[in-house]
């Protein structure tokens, strides 16, 4: 029995691998940004997940995105940071979600803004990613507002996800903090993008000894890497990524105009490995301007085609 | 301590070149400790104005003083018989007393000669570092004595963030200065103490209305009043 | 030594140059000097451990307050010799007063009738 009606929750609880994906709205006001993107991958994933001003570069609101998808008919994962909007705002546009039918919100902290393109901005930051799904869960379960005003209908029915990075320090708190987002309410989650498949899986073993594998479903996030310059940026330049010497190296190895082929290859044996990893429940695939890559991908993993859900 | 900077001597030329008589007023609370607003920093302000002045062929009357502090109403005594004759008064202490200065004498120019930062402490000379953001609920009880507020870079009560690497916050690669992570810094704490199931939990809310957000705030205590 | 440096050179004598403040250095332009040089001992060989380099310090930051309000740096500078390198001492002071004779007098005496560094 799933508690919302997102059709992730359905496929995730029927015992199923999940299939998510991202997009990332345009910089701009193109109604067709999105809904381009979507089309490339929607009848190989499950969901979508539409990205919010990430790395703290604006574009297009996610809850704008969402509805797009929403009326094409396609299923929209909103993620919501907390690092632009106060508590007023994110459960104004939980309801505003909720009053197009999005079942599904990713509740986020936030890349700090000081790497996007306005780092003078004000530091929001009222809640933090804990505290949204706290909130959420409080207007879905207990129909109220924060303040303590109560919705007698019409009230959020989310299916709440958050994220965790198994590779961010320190790494003994990693399995607890994921016991604090399931104990405010998250139900499922899609980490940071997997390359040090050791580190993921040593995490994984922790999650399983707090049993909570069993309370959230763990959708593993994966990004194929187009060429040796993409591996060592995420090496070297982004933070809480773990790209261990021997994925560079790998792709060092063959020229470069198989690099990307070979980055495709290297996901769809990680795929391969991590259905062997008990508690993930699926994949999140972040294939950035890459989406066209991701019908490959889920193809050659086993995954195609998606099953279908009332 | 009040945290303070020198404002760029240009800034203050600035200010003043169009006037005849200013007064150079520092303060020998905070900003004498960080070396930003003492009866030093004063001297060689006010020298250097005059010597600007001078070079440019201008009679400029630039005098110092240095008070006790400018955020008490008494210690402006000192200056009360005199501060009519000059056009404007460049004030070395923190907003504070800049602004208290201001309201005391209530038609002068009263200018800002810093820049006020934070409120910190000094690492080793030279050094100084923010620890407080005066958000009117203290929470470091359940923190191992280190604030999530002002050392944490998102203020986070459920931290750390998943850009925690090595220590060092996620800004410190855009800063090109290690920033410790905050939460990583109070992990360490908890787990010498043996706390660490404060990670398991979620923490209570927090109330902003203390802080800045809340609007302007006073403090009146009927206990200390006479 | 009895050698002879030039006669507009005025001494100031301290114990070690940690003594000298930032202050001295502006006060000494500030009324008309046309140049101050600080002469501390060898790098390295401070009797009081790093004075020398306190003073160092110090005549940069002036330097950089001189360039901040218009005036040249060069009217400050620092010299490192030992108490017994007499002739280095009349060197340095000739060497100086010939650098500051070539700047020209002290702006802030002339009140900008000779302009230092163009508005």
């Amino acid at each position: 029995m799933t508690t919302t009606p997102s059709k992730l929750e359905k496929i995730i609880k029927s015992g199923q691998y999940a299939v998510t994906s991202e997009c990332g709205p345009p910089r701009n006001g193109n109604p067709e940004g999105i809904a381009k993107k979507a089309e490339l991958i929607k009848d190989h994933v499950d969901a979508i997940n539409v990205t919010d001003n990430q790395t703290a570069v604006v574009r297009q609101c996610s809850l704008a995105s969402c509805i797009r998808l929403k009326l094409m008919g396609l299923e929209p994962v909103l993620q919501m940071v907390t690092r632009d909007r106060n508590r007023i705002a994110l459960q104004s546009d939980i309801l505003g979600a909720t009053a197009f039918g999005i079942s599904n919100v990713l509740c986020l902290t936030g890349d700090h803004q000081r790497f996007g393109d306005h780092p003078s901005a004000v530091n929001v930051f009222d809640y933090d990613s804990t505290k949204l799904i706290q909130t959420v869960k409080m207007m879905r379960d207990d129909g109220r507002l924060q303040g303590g005003f109560e919705m007698h209908e019409h009230r959020p029915n989310m299916f709440i996800g958050a994220a965790e990075n198994p590779f961010a320090d320190p790494f003994e708190i990693r399995a607890l903090r994921l016991a604090k987002k399931v104990e405010a309410g998250a139900q499922f989650i899609q980490t940071q993008c997997i390359y040090n498949m050791d580190k993921f899986k040593a995490w994984m073993k922790e999650v399983r000894a707090l049993g909570l594998h069993e309370k959230v479903a763990i959708l593993a996030g994966l990004t194929p890497m187009k060429n040796v310059g993409m591996a060592k940026y995420m090496k070297n330049r982004v933070p809480g990524m773990d790209v261990p010497d021997s994925v560079v190296k790998r792709l060092q190895g063959v020229p470069k105009d198989k690099q990307a082929s070979e980055g495709i290859k290297m996901l769809i044996e990680q795929i391969e490995e991590l259905k062997q990893e008990e508690g993930v429940r699926g994949f999140h695939i972040m294939a950035i301007e890459w989406e066209e890559k991701v019908p490959e991908i889920v193809e050659a993993a086993g995954l195609y085609p998606r099953p279908s859900v009332n | 301590m009040i945290v303070a900077k020198p404002k760029p001597i240009g800034e203050i030329i600035d200010m003043i070149k169009d006037l005849n008589k200013v007064l150079v007023a520092g303060c020998n609370g905070c900003v004498a400790v960080c070396e930003a607003g003492g009866l030093k920093e004063v001297e060689v302000l006010a020298s250097a104005l005059r010597m600007h002045f001078m070079q440019e062929g201008k009679r400029m009357e630039i005098d110092e003083v240095s008070l006790t502090r400018q955020c008490d109403k008494e210690y402006f005594q000192p200056i009360d018989d005199q501060i009519d004759k000059y056009d404007a008064v460049v004030s070395l202490a923190c907003g504070a007393g800049i602004q208290y200065m201001a309201e005391n004498f209530g038609e002068k120019v009263i200018f800002p000669g810093v820049d006020t930062c934070f409120i910190g402490v000094t690492l080793e000379q030279g050094v100084w570092s923010e620890r407080c953001q005066a958000c009117g609920q203290c929470v470091l009880a359940t923190t191992g004595g280190i604030c999530p507020i002002a050392r944490c870079s998102k203020r986070m009560l459920n931290g750390p963030c998943g850009g925690s690497e090595d220590g060092k916050c996620e800004i410190s690669i855009v800063l090109g200065r290690d920033v410790p992570c905050g939460w990583h810094l109070i992990y360490e704490r908890l787990k010498k103490m043996g706390q660490l199931d404060r990670f398991a939990h979620p923490s209570e809310d927090k109330d902003w209305i203390a802080s800045r957000d809340g609007g302007p705030r006073e403090i009146t205590r009927e206990d200390v009043r006479p | 030594m009895r050698l002879s440096y030039p006669t507009n050179v005025r001494i100031v004598k301290v114990p070690c140059t940690g003594r000298v403040a930032i202050i001295h250095l502006m006060k000494a332009l500030e009324r008309g000097a046309d140049g101050v040089f600080v002469a501390g001992c060898l790098e390295g060989d401070c009797h009081y451990q790093a004075g020398n380099l306190r003073a160092k310090k110090r005549v940069n930051y002036v330097k950089q307050l001189l360039a901040n309000i218009g005036a040249n740096p060069e009217r400050v500078a620092m010299y490192n010799l030992s108490a017994g390198m007499g002739p280095r001492f009349a060197e340095i002071a000739r060497e100086m007063t010939e650098k500051v004779r070539q700047l020209g007098p002290n702006p802030v005496k002339t009140g900008g009738a000779i302009k230092e560094v163009a508005a």
